[in-house]
């Protein structure tokens, strides 16, 4: 049967195919559908990990214990779980281990451009890489048998226009796959340095196997066409390579790592000009180089960004697209926004009328950096809100944390967050830590976390006690309120960062998106009342629209959420079609 | 069948991913090779967004350039304008009246573009204005505006009706099939002479 599936929906349906057994994750755009997918699957355990770095030792177990596992993450995900995947790349596998890294040139939704195969190099992990949705199913069956041939954990590398795009793909049915014995052998999995050094000559001789086996695979293939001009090309940078230069000749690479350079060089041969065209770093390119080839790549394109077919014309031909029509094209940018409803706008609007500066961190809460909430100052990874918090109250003095507090989410907070925490505790900070627990995963697309009450197949499960939680570790000083009460959330702000002791404020409601919360009616703005002092704008609520001469609530926009009314001096603000009671 | 590209444009939350799997749908159905570009994510909240869909015989990239959009459908007027470079000379524009102001018009930084649709239809042939929002309405629910686009879409394109019909039906979840069918039906009578 034939379907039109995500390339991230293929990955899942290629997991189900090869007889895996256990799946886990943590959220990441791009990468996120892929679990989302496989959770589908009632053959397969799957679960949501509180980070990337568990999620891979809980893959990582399954895998010495048997069964083919696999683990996904956005690129930034496996920064953090590389500590067990440089030491897993030694031990090697017994059931195969696929490990899906999503990398997002162009950075629809990261906050770096990081490039995946340069980490599995330093790994020495090999790594593939798809360029469509049948190959994304084809590949990840292919990376498990690459897996369990060579005991090594097999990266699979994706990049956001792969993971995001449907196509056709063929269904196949299911291995069935038993469940490898268990043998007990300290020599392959207790890293210790005695069997650590013999385990690191093991990976050497596996690198010139795996090279031997990428001159040979089906992984890589030629496409000959004129030979005038050779293409070398990975991942979705054939497909735009294919529509830019057309009928040439193209070396297609499956594997990426390590490169077939027996076949680069055979390739190489038979064209008169060789190009290389891969997106974001020069890892293909650069290895051509090491081997003595005279290549065009990233002496005209950019390792900055996607690509497309229009660029590669442009870079490399120099042929640009001619205008078709005399419309200025002026338009005003649209930045994503937090949602009408969400109860961060409450967060943002009390944090910034109180002056304080906000050490930010990863969430649809860094969208309070834009106007006109404009509140945060920082954000580097997911959990760094906190040790930034600490790090400035250091540098600066107690004073500092008088001015300062951290913001973190739910998800966050749980990811990462509950280490910086302890650090805090443990060598005495005053600061003031707020969780924005909206009782969901929201920036990614409403995932559970160990903090909602609910596994990934939406089934209850146990839930993190935020509170118990900050007491145990050594926080005294923990309050709960629902910033829409935005005075009272304004008094214990004011409070807690005045405190001379560290304290945890738990922002508490849920994400306006969730399927159980419900508004009251849509709002209007009564223009006899409205003074026009534009208090209301600046909640930054995207159906409160400023018209110049008026201020108008759009009613397709607004969800009722009954916060602006709550700063409106003049009672201005009321409910669609009547006044208020 | 010719290649075909077709853009949606709008903004996040506006339901660009369900038209997308409906039109995706309907290439599947009509046995062409096809691939769909959607956009999860961060600009799902409410952020510009743009899916591509391309039928043909055989597809290789899923991205349309500039100038190479056979359809463009648009959710919002604003979107149609910062995309409209990406239309063929005779493309088919077909664009939702709705405004959305995004917040650098809403914080008074930037101005909301006056005469879009006129402007367009200045330059392009085979434009189309429908207030899908309000015929939504009517329909009973106004998340079925993208529904009511595509059945203006289905009008300009040779794909029988039924199969689009199907595709709706399959797409959507079971408790919205019957108000989502009105919502193409009300698109798709609205441009019965729009593309003669
Ligand atoms: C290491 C890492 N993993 C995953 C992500 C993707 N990501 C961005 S924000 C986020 C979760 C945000 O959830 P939460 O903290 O609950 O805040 P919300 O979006 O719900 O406001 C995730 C998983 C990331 N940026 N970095
Ligand atoms: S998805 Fe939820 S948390 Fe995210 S911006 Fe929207 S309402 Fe806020
Ligand atoms: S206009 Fe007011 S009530 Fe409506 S969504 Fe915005 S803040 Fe909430």
């Amino acid at each position: 049967m034939k379907k039109l599936l995500l390339g991230n929906e293929a990955i899942a349906r290629g997991v189900y195919e090869a007889g895996a057994t256990v799946a886990t994750a943590y959220p990441g755009t791009p990468s996120t559908e892929i679990t989302e997918n496989i959770a589908k699957y009632d053959e397969i355990y799957s679960e949501w990990a509180p980070n990337e770095k568990v999620a891979l030792e809980v893959a990582i177990g399954a895998s010495y214990a048997g069964a083919r596992a696999t683990c996904a993450m956005k690129h930034v995900g496996l920064n953090v779980a590389a500590d067990p995947l440089f030491t897993a790349s030694y031990t090697g596998v017994n059931g195969g281990l696929v490990i899906f890294v999503a990398d997002d040139p162009g950075m629809h939704s990261s906050q770096n451009e990081q490039d995946t195969r340069i980490i599995a190099r330093g790994a020495k992990v090999p790594v593939i890489e798809p360029s469509d949705s049948e190959e994304c199913k084809n590949f990840t069956k292919e990376a498990f048998k690459i897996s369990e041939e060579f005991d090594a954990p097999v990266i699979v590398r994706l990049t956001t226009r792969i993971a995001h795009s449907q196509g056709i793909v063929e269904l196949q049915d299911r291995e069935n796959c038993e469940l490898k014995p268990y043998v007990k052998n300290p020599a392959k999995y207790v890293m210790m340095p005695a069997m650590a050094r013999r385990r690191h000559v093991s990976v050497e001789e596996r690198m010139a196997k795996l090279r031997e086996y990428s001159e040979n695979s089906s992984l890589n293939r030629i496409e000959w066409g004129d030979r005038k001009i050779g293409v070398i090309t990975a991942g979705i940078a054939y497909q735009y390579a294919r529509e830019a230069f057309g009928d040439v000749s193209y070396l297609k690479i499956g594997m990426v790592y390590p490169l077939p350079e027996k076949l680069i060089k055979e390739f190489a041969s038979q064209v008169e000009t060789l190009y290389v065209i891969e997106e974001l770093e020069p890892f293909i390119e650069n290895q051509c180089r090491l081997m003595g080839l005279n290549v065009t790549g990233k002496d005209k394109l950019p390792v900055i960004g996607e690509y497309s077919a229009a660029l590669i014309k442009e870079k490399i031909f120099g042929e640009t697209s001619e205008k078709l029509n005399d419309i200025q094209i002026e338009v005003p940018g649209r930045p994503p926004v937090l949602c009408a409803g969400c109860p961060h706008r409450a967060t943002y609007y009390v944090l910034k009328k109180l002056k304080l500066t906000v050490s930010g961190d990863i969430g649809c809460y860094t969208l309070g950096a834009l106007a006109p909430l404009e509140s945060v100052d920082t954000t580097v990874c997911m959990g760094a809100s906190v040790g930034v918090a600490l790090g400035m109250e250091k540098a600066r003095g107690a004073e500092q944390s008088k001015k300062t507090v951290a913001v973190i989410g739910d998800s966050t907070f749980i990811h990462s967050g509950i280490t910086g925490l302890i650090d805090m505790v443990y060598n005495n900070s005053k600061g003031t830590v707020i969780i924005l627990d909206n009782s969901i995963t929201g920036m990614t697309g409403h995932q559970h976390n160990p903090t909602t009450g609910f596994n990934i197949k939406g089934e209850p499960a146990k839930q993190v006690d935020l509170v118990k939680l900050c007491h145990a570790v050594g926080v005294d000083r923990v309050k709960v309120c629902d910033p829409f009460n935005l005075k009272e959330f304004e008094q214990i702000v004011k409070e807690e960062v005045a405190a001379d002791e560290l304290s945890v404020i738990i922002a508490q409601r849920p994400c306006a998106l969730l399927k159980y919360v419900k508004f009251g009616p849509v709002l209007t703005i009564n223009q006899d009342k409205c003074t026009k002092c534009r208090m209301c704008m600046k909640l930054g609520c995207p159906a409160i629209v400023d018209r110049d001469d008026h201020i108008e609530i759009n009613p397709t926009q607004c969800v009722g959420c009954d916060l602006c009314p709550r700063v409106c001096k003049f009672n201005a603000i009321e409910k669609a079609g009547g006044q208020n009671e | 069948m010719n290649n075909t590209s077709i853009m949606i444009v709008g903004v996040g939350g506006q339901g660009t991913l369900l038209t997308s799997r409906i039109l995706g749908d309907v290439a599947l159905s009509s046995g062409v090779d096809v691939k769909v570009s959607e956009v999860h994510g961060m600009s799902q909240r409410g952020g510009s967004v743009v899916t591509y869909v391309k039928m043909g015989e055989k597809i290789f990239s899923p991205v349309i350039e500039k100038n190479e959009a056979d359809i463009i459908l648009c959710f919002e007027k604003l979107e149609a304008l910062r995309w409209i470079d990406y239309a063929k000379k005779d493309a088919t524009i077909i664009i939702n009246t709705q405004r959305i102001d995004p917040m650098p018009v809403i914080t008074g930084k930037a101005k909301y573009p006056e005469n879009i649709i006129e402007r367009i239809k200045d330059n392009y042939k085979k434009v189309v204005d429908v207030p899908a929002l309000d015929m939504a309405e009517k329909c009973g629910n106004i998340k079925t505006a993208n529904v009511v686009m595509i059945g203006v879409m289905a009008q300009c394109t040779e794909i029988d009706k039924e199969i689009w019909l199907k595709a709706v039906e399959k797409t959507v979840k079971p408790q919205f099939v019957d108000v989502n069918i009105k919502a193409f039906n009300l698109g798709y009578d609205f441009a019965r002479d729009c593309f003669i």
